[in-house]
């Protein structure tokens, strides 16, 4: 066995480096895997967007049945979150092409425009909706 | 010519410029161009959703029918689905460690994007053509 402090049972307390449990997540690291997660949730809702499409090219009742679900309050929920998710990856995406020009990116910069995408996701998300609403004659 | 005596490239790959990957810079700037043209594209298509809100069958008929935007719809599908397929692309690559499985994933994801992309476009067309 080797005699070197390292490898001896006891071991001293040692000092660690900041890890998952007391690490305080930035702003821009969350947005950034928010802006992954959307992206996966976008992918999968293009399918929502192709059995509409095919609904309406198909029959009356096939339509109606997809409007209908679409209308549940579980079909609202998703597509309230599809909208959330669509806002959400295309201020990031904006984000991301503003820094490929090399602009905002000193920290307390991309934090702040990390702070506005999402922000500006809800507030856009929120708009989409009242209109939609005001569209349908409801509100 | 700097750095010339220790480039271990041949003179053809350096004229290339397209890197270990074969591609240079082709993913990154296909996902630039879409995502670019994804904007007015997505803004489009909200904007036609709200106008769409509560309407019927023969009205969502009419409204997809209308030339300018079957062909914005089928322009914002394949800018929109060329851009997820390369963002799942890196999303795979990222986390699928096998190489067997990553070019499996890759390549089910082609499919699904070509799946949903010619069963949209083909019922834009429909509607278009008279459904």
């Amino acid at each position: 066995m080797s005699k070197s402090p390292a490898t001896r049972t006891a071991r001293r307390e040692r000092p660690l480096s900041p890890h998952l449990t007391i690490y305080r997540p930035p702003i821009t690291m969350t947005m950034s895997i928010v802006h992954r997660i959307t992206g996966g949730a976008l992918y999968f809702g293009t399918l929502l967007v192709a059995a509409w499409l095919m609904a309406a090219a198909g029959s009356q009742a096939t339509f109606d049945w997809v409007n209908w679900a679409f209308g549940t309050w579980l079909g609202r929920l998703i597509l309230f979150g599809y909208t959330w998710a669509l806002m959400h990856h295309m201020l990031g995406g904006v984000r991301h092409l503003v820094w490929d020009t090399g602009a905002g990116l000193e920290k307390h910069t991309a934090s702040k425009i990390a702070w506005a995408t999402l922000a500006g996701s809800v507030a856009l998300t929120l708009l989409i909706w009242v209109a939609g609403y005001m569209a349908r004659g409801s509100l | 010519m700097s750095g010339s005596n220790n480039d271990m490239r041949t003179p053809l790959a350096k004229v290339r410029g397209l890197g270990s990957s074969h591609e240079g810079t082709q993913h990154f700037w296909r996902q630039r161009l879409t995502a670019l043209a994804n904007i007015p594209l997505t803004l489009f298509f909200v904007g036609f959703l709200i106008a769409l809100n509560g309407a019927g069958y023969t009205e969502v008929r009419a409204a997809l029918a209308n030339p300018f935007v079957a062909l914005v719809m089928i322009l914002f599908l394949i800018s929109g689905l060329y851009h997820m397929r390369l963002g799942m692309q890196v999303i795979i690559e990222d986390y699928v460690i096998s190489e067997g499985l990553k070019l499996l994933t890759i390549a089910l994801s082609t499919f699904f994007t070509i799946a949903v992309g010619v069963a949209s476009i083909f019922a834009l067309l429909k509607l278009a053509f008279g459904g």
